[in-house]
């Protein structure tokens, strides 16, 4: 009995000591479910550690849930994909320093028999339309991802309100995009999801890519820096350091660098000019010591 | 079906290979579980006996409250706890969003009403059972209070376990409070619904298998222990 009780003390005297959240050394990066799952931050983040000795701590949610949670102050930089709400973002104050760094597209996908007939069509906007005329499953994120923002733009763009009625072919899942991919593929619906998500999912089953191509699925992702003048605890100099090395040369070439299934996922385009930083932006970033 | 063939395979090859990262997730969920619940048992036992010896007017009510507690989803604990620890909540200042500690006092917000409630019913009885002697005893309600802990020890254990049982399986809280990262915050559950988003499923299948093993491993030394205690009790 003595020796079972030993055995399980030391667990609870381990009991790891909080480490602190912004150390010098430490950032916390709210990022989005298709940056971590389909592995491209495991992929930059020890290069970046190694050149710089900071670690970097990814909550990786929805771009909604991301600037919510930078809005309070819960992390030190964002990497995210909704560009006008990110400008928004920063217009109010909330962030500053934002930069484009890379790019990749949004899919259309759904069974591979293709019920509503869209495959090959380069419109994503009269795919949507076809698919709600022929009633079939679409499964929608739901969660005011940068995937659902550009979902509902989409919709728009068809002249649809799906959320409207009461549509019983559309389908909100509330989800991730993976959690919304699985429920896809079990349903035999439809969805929009970033390529690099969809490349990386493994539980395809029946899903099959159909509609890509079309400019306006173009899907642009930004580095923001949580602003120290309204939130003076982020670790500013650390998040800073981060964002230079994303859109200098080594972080830019490992962006490019990136492979899976041998696929480039993100294409990289640093900007951090004025077009960047949207056409309201009225805060000035300030030193960090405040 | 093929998933779940293929993720017994997995499971046991995880856990022969002990791959670091598998038993860091593994070490972390048990010292936030082990700890949380630890906690639970010191605020709850007594706050348990405390109910089921002390009689105040509101008593019928307070148990009736700490009952439904036991229902509180881990999401709404998860909510609670983030707006408090936010940097912009009332104890931004502590820092503590995004660690273990966090998960820890989440963990133990949700398990206290367990402990606590099924203490009270546990305890209640032994109190009925116990009456006549503690009276005649001349001890008080309040001084009967460490005597009922002390003689329901053994079945108070299975309190503990019910706690630890919700505690290594809740999922919403500590994805929330904790923000499931990488090295320093993801445990078996929020681990197992990540290999879920990637479509992983025999690995997110094979990770639950293990997160069993881990379950059973702790009720069932928690059971010699009861066992052999109990016989050395009486011996």
């Amino acid at each position: 009995m003595n020796r079972l009780l030993l055995a399980l003390l030391p667990l609870l005297l381990a009991m790891p000591a909080a480490p602190a959240r912004a150390g010098a050394d430490v950032i916390v990066l709210q990022s989005t479910t298709s940056t971590r799952n389909s592995g491209l931050l495991d992929h930059l983040l020890p290069k970046f550690t190694a050149r710089t000795g900071i670690e970097v701590r990814v909550v990786a949610v929805g771009t909604g849930q991301a600037l919510k949670n930078a809005r309070n102050g819960d992390g030190d930089a964002l990497l995210v994909h909704a560009r006008a709400r990110e400008l928004a973002f920063v217009a109010e104050g909330y962030g500053v320093l934002r930069c484009d760094v890379m790019y990749n597209d949004f899919v259309i996908v759904g069974p591979a028999d293709d019920p509503a007939g869209i495959a090959g069509m380069r419109d994503a906007p009269a795919a949507f339309a076809r698919i709600a005329a022929a009633g079939a499953i679409f499964v929608s994120r739901g969660d005011d991802s940068g995937t659902h923002v550009k979902e509902r733009s989409l919709w728009r763009l068809a002249g649809i309100d799906p959320a409207a009625g009461a549509a019983d072919w559309y389908r909100e899942a509330g989800a991730g995009m993976g959690a919304t991919l699985n429920i896809a593929a079990g349903m035999e619906g439809y969805t929009l999801t970033d390529r690099a998500s969809w490349i990386a999912f493994a539980n395809k089953r029946n899903l099959a890519l159909l509609v890509e191509g079309d400019p306006r699925l173009f899907n642009q992702y930004g580095v923001i820096l949580v602003n120290p003048a309204r939130h003076p605890a982020v670790n500013f100099a650390a998040a800073k350091a981060f964002r230079d090395w994303l859109v200098g040369p080594e972080g830019q070439a490992a962006i490019a660098a990136f492979r899976v299934k041998g696929q480039q996922l993100f294409f990289p385009n640093a900007d951090c000019g004025r077009a960047a930083q949207g056409p309201f932006q009225r805060t000035r970033p300030r030193p960090s010591g405040s | 079906m093929e998933d779940l063939g293929a993720a017994f395979g997995l499971a046991l090859e995880l856990m022969a290979a002990g791959d670091p990262e598998l038993v860091g997730i593994v070490r972390l969920s048990l010292a936030v579980s082990l700890t949380a619940v630890a906690i639970a048992c010191l605020l709850g036992m007594p706050l348990g006996a405390l109910l089921a010896s002390v009689p105040f007017r509101g008593r019928g009510a307070a148990i009736v409250f700490l009952d439904a507690l036991m229902g509180l989803p881990p999401v709404v604990v998860g909510l609670f706890v983030y707006i408090l620890l936010s940097n912009a909540g009332p104890l931004g200042a502590l820092r503590l969003l995004y660690t273990p500690a966090a998960m820890i006092l989440a963990q133990t917000i949700l398990v206290t009403p367990i402990v606590a409630a099924l203490s009270r019913e546990l305890l209640a009885g032994l109190q009925e059972e116990y009456a006549d002697q503690l009276r005649s005893l001349g001890i008080g309600p309040w001084r009967a209070i460490p005597t009922l802990l002390w003689e329901g020890r053994f079945g108070l254990a299975t309190a503990a376990l019910a706690g630890f049982g919700r505690a290594i399986a809740e999922v919403g809280a500590v994805m929330i409070v904790g923000g499931n990262i990488k090295h320093a915050t993801r445990v078996m559950t929020t681990a197992i619904a990540l290999e879920t988003s990637k479509g992983e499923i025999a690995l997110a299948l094979a990770l639950g298998l293990v997160l069993l093993a881990l379950a059973l491993f702790v009720t069932g030394a928690a059971a010699l222990l009861r066992e052999t205690a109990a016989r050395l009790a009486h011996a």
